[in-house]
């Protein structure tokens, strides 16, 4: 089945089974292979990215559900080589340690940001409900996320 | 203090992984890499009558379909360490085999191995295969596995005892100490069973060349040359020397990466026979299955104290599951890294410890963050906090009476245990005080009790621990079983242009070695970080290695790279004393050069490593090139301690916990880079926390996993966590160059018993003395009604 859809501002078609998700479609045929798959039940959101602008589970979204949409992965946070603020504000605060969680923490702390841009710990914690972290605690990926809101908001 | 040894330089690692670039092993794509998928076992215990695989051979894209009939049956992977019985008897070590071929010991066990060209073809074509089996009684726990005619795992044993142990001192001399005791506790729970659930799961890509005859393994491990030691010289018989082992970005670990997994060693084997790289990732739901687990302990504990809580004896029998096979630690984790910490902090004279490891029809049981220290200072934190309970006495005072008073190990010698152990340095009650006084104790009291009127139940839980980290020295290991050293390789290879590589055998999964190993070696030699790389991962850039677990990297790793540099130092003196014309002894090195004590005569560390490789004008006899490789195998463990203080608050209606606040005040020796050592604590009290509140693997009575994906097994979540307060005390390692202790484990291993002792203390006032982990709330509710 043939599908057209803009990843990152560059557009895309590609013959694809039906049966693809939209991470092995990014992973397998784009070879975005910055989103990543943490389990098989939409519980662990390693595999956040941003579909139409709203932050999606992309395991649980068939390639095709996306044909015609915009799609941006972590791939597509940084601008001309220079981070996100969000991306810069891991870095800062330590939010990663094995780093495989953090493209989904990146991704969801966006859909965070664009939907209060001066969240509370509590907003933060409920809005990264949907993702597991196992080396941080979230402690660090929390003052990422409001450093990142200070940078932002500035 | 340099420039960088003791700050918090960002990570140097972090571009990468933010940016989506980082190179995990299922990111790697090779030219005609086929996919596999394996046909498990739906039964714990089964016969398996026959298996048909001729209608998934001839499915769409199917290259191979493997089972333990062909070449592969014979071979099978090994266990690395050796407990054998109290009695003498050896230790019980079944084939671990690639297949199962007559029968299925535990849930998940693989039949046969799916190779195609795209992995959903591969998924597709196992639904073909058909696999006729005869289920059989299973037992899925540890003490009921030793029961009388329990099923066996292993028909060829009587029992299904894979080996027993003690330690410490005479049992009856404990067991009399106890009789005449002014009071004793006893304590009878289960170490649950844990997954430990790295995000990344297990991935390996194996790549036969014809041409070379050689073969490359992509692993998700955390210690590339052990595998392919393990690999070469006892799964497969294959040369060494002929494999390469790559491990590059591993997406975490916590002891669950360290093993020789089956799945490793059968896709080596069918890469060669189908000439063809074959890639596979375990999903979350094989991880369940088939990632070794943690902790299921049953445990059966008393401690007497005398009338002033001072401990008298310690007496506890454990049974440890091993599951169906002995994984590469699994011997070490309820015995050596275990019964050896059960001194804790604490003067105690009087210790025994009594283990059966039993097999089950479960997945292995190994190391899981912490193995085996979490499960001793959970009993020890536990029963000392239980004990002032029954006694009426405050949890802080009781370890303030017991403690092991403040000892350096320069001045003061190490304190020897009653568990073989001799402790390196340690100030405890430092450690507790500054807990203490960060929670303002006596306040929460007060609060408490004011809260408690108003039918609101807060507890505080105080545990002070102790671990072993860097397990060593190898002799010593040697003598107690290990299969392996227990060194440290460092390599330091000085580029003619003065920048610097560094070849490491241990491996970051997580750790930020890349960013931490750079600031000792570039302040060492004084030279900018920048001009220091650090490698790691792969045995052909590394010359061997023992990989990353136990919180070794930096007290045994980093050590072996000092010593390297203390070579590159000594060599460069001479050069450099050649070319100023002076003698050595007149030379100093300062801020990356040698200069001539005295004068403003000097050369820098740049131009002696030119020197070096272009040795023109160069000292007579001496050798050219500026690179030494070190092996380093520490004198002894080091000693990590500590205090983590829990506050939590009860729903009194339906005894939901709320961790209010966490405090973890950990002394880890020598900090190298603060933001990173907090991370490593963090990081494991959330694990901690997980073990007390939410996490277990529960398998039900037909030896079925109930809580096999992220729908049933309970981890922690942003929300379930507060931020954690944390602080420090500096108590150095006296016998390693760098004074560190090890920082990965600690926060695993404290936090667990803090939060169990919070929960009970909030409901003290009701009679409860114990509550059995995960703290569910219905578990604690009912407590609280009883």
């Amino acid at each position: 089945m043939e599908i057209t859809l803009t990843v990152n501002g560059t557009e895309f078609t590609r013959d694809i089974e039906p049966r693809l998700s939209l991470t092995q479609f990014l992973r397998e045929h784009l070879d975005l292979t910055g989103t990543h798959i943490g389990c098989d039940t939409s519980g662990c959101g390693a595999c956040t990215v941003t579909l139409n602008g709203d932050a999606v589970k992309s395991c649980t979204i068939l390639a095709v559900q996306a044909n015609g949409s915009e799609v941006t992965t972590i791939e597509g946070m940084a601008k001309n080589g220079e981070m996100h603020p969000i991306q810069a504000a891991f870095k800062e605060e330590h939010g990663l340690q094995c780093g495989f969680c953090t493209p989904g923490m990146v991704m969801v702390a966006a859909d965070i940001l664009k939907h209060n841009s001066k969240p509370s710990e509590e907003d933060i914690r409920h809005g990264l409900k949907g993702n597991f972290c196992r080396c941080t605690g979230y402690h660090n990926i929390i003052k990422s996320i409001q450093h990142a809101a200070e940078t932002i908001n500035k | 203090m340099g420039n960088f040894i003791g700050k918090s330089v960002k990570r140097r690692e972090d571009a990468r992984f933010l940016k989506g670039a980082g190179k995990y092993t299922d990111d790697i794509k090779l030219p005609k890499m086929a996919h596999a998928a394996f046909v498990r076992s739906p039964y714990a215990h089964a016969k398996i009558l026959s298996v048909k695989t001729e209608e998934a051979e001839k499915a769409d894209g199917v290259v191979a379909v493997f089972t333990a009939k062909d070449g592969c049956g014979e071979f099978g992977v090994p266990c690395g360490w050796q407990v054998d019985f109290k009695n003498g008897e050896t230790m019980r070590e079944p084939k671990h085999p690639l297949l199962a071929k007559d029968k299925i010991k535990h849930l998940g066990e693989a039949v046969a191995i799916v190779i195609a060209e795209t992995l959903e073809q591969a998924r597709d074509a196992v639904e073909l295969v058909e696999v006729d089996y005869e289920e059989l009684p299973s037992v899925t726990d540890p003490k009921k596995a030793m029961e009388e005619g329990a099923p066996l795992v292993h028909d060829e044993w009587e029992n299904n005892a894979a080996f027993d142990w003690c330690i410490g001192n005479d049992r009856a001399e404990v067991e009399a100490a106890l009789e005449k005791a002014h009071h004793v506790t006893e304590m009878e729970y289960r170490n649950q069973r844990l997954a430990p659930n790295a995000m990344e799961p297990r991935s390996y890509i194996a790549d036969y060349d014809v041409n070379g005859d050689k073969w490359t393994l992509y692993t998700s491990t955390q210690n590339p040359h052990l595998i392919r030691l393990l690999l070469c010289a006892f799964a497969l018989g294959i040369p060494e020397h002929k494999v390469r082992v790559v491990s590059r970005d591993v997406g975490g670990g916590f002891g669950s990466k360290i093993y020789h997994y089956t799945e490793e060693a059968l896709l080596t084997w069918a890469s060669k026979e189908i000439g063809r790289p074959i890639k596979w990732t375990s999903d979350r739901s094989e991880a369940f299955l088939t990632d070794a687990h943690g902790r299921d302990h049953v445990v059966k504990s008393k401690m007497g104290f005398d009338k002033d809580g001072k401990i008298v004896a310690h007496l506890t029998d454990e049974y440890c599951g091993m599951g169906a096979y002995l994984s590469t630690f699994a011997p070490a984790v309820p015995t050596y890294l275990h019964g050896t910490l059960f001194q804790g902090v604490y003067t105690t004279p009087l210790i025994h410890l009594n283990v059966t490891a039993p097999f089950t029809h479960t997945v292995p049981v190994d190391a899981y963050r912490g193995a085996g220290r979490p499960e001793a200072t959970y009993l020890l934190e536990r029963i000392i906090s239980k004990g002032a309970q029954e006694m009426g006495m405050d949890p802080a005072e009781i370890r303030f009476k017991n403690f092991i008073p403040p000892f350096d190990g320069v001045e003061e010698e190490g304190y020897q245990t009653q568990v073989a152990l001799q402790y390196d340095s340690g100030n405890y009650e430092k450690a507790l005080k500054r807990g203490l006084e960060m929670l303002g104790y006596e306040d929460f009291r007060k609060e408490q009790e004011k809260a408690r009127k108003k039918g609101k139940l807060l507890g505080v839980g105080i545990s002070t621990y102790i671990e072993g980290c860097g397990i060593a020295p190898s002799a010593v290991v040697g003598a107690l079983g290990a299969r392996a050293g227990l060194y440290e390789v460092g390599q330091v290879r000085v580029q003619p242009t003065g920048k610097v590589s560094v070849f490491t055998g241990a491996h970051s999964h997580g750790q930020g070695h890349e960013t931490v190993f750079a600031q000792f070696v570039a302040d060492k030699l004084g030279i900018p970080m920048d001009d220091v790389e650090i490698e790691h991962g792969d045995t052909e850039q590394v010359a061997f290695g023992m990989g990353t677990y136990g919180s070794r990297s930096l007290a045994v790793g980093g050590s072996a790279i000092i010593k390297s540099i203390d070579k590159i130092l000594e060599k460069g003196a001479k050069i450099a004393a050649h070319k100023l014309e002076a003698a050595e002894e007149d030379l100093e090195y300062l801020d990356g050069k040698w200069t001539v004590k005295g004068t403003d005569k000097s050369i820098s560390f740049g131009d002696v490593s030119l020197t070096a490789y272009v040795p023109h004008d160069y000292p007579e006899g001496l050798e050219p090139g500026l690179d030494f490789s070190s092996f380093y195998d520490p004198s002894n463990f080091t000693y990590p301690f500590g205090t983590h203080i829990a506050v939590v608050e009860v729903d009194a209606d339906t005894g939901a916990v709320e961790l209010q606040r966490f405090i973890a005040v950990d002394d880890v020796g020598n900090v190298m880079n603060p933001m990173i050592v907090d991370g490593q604590i963090q990081g494991g009290v959330a694990q901690g926390v997980g073990q007390a509140l939410l996490e277990e693997v529960v398998y039900d009575e037909g030896g079925q996993m109930i809580t096999g994906s992220y729908m049933d097994y309970a981890m922690p979540r942003a929300d379930d966590l507060p931020m954690i307060e944390t602080d420090r005390t500096t108590t150095p390692c006296p016998h390693n160059p760098l004074g560190v202790k090890g920082a990965g484990e600690a926060g695993a291993i404290g936090s667990t018993p803090a939060v169990v002792n919070a929960v009970v203390d909030a409901l003290a006032h009701l009679g409860v003395t114990d509550i059995q982990m995960p703290l569910k709330p219905q578990t604690v509710w009912r407590a609280m009604q009883n």
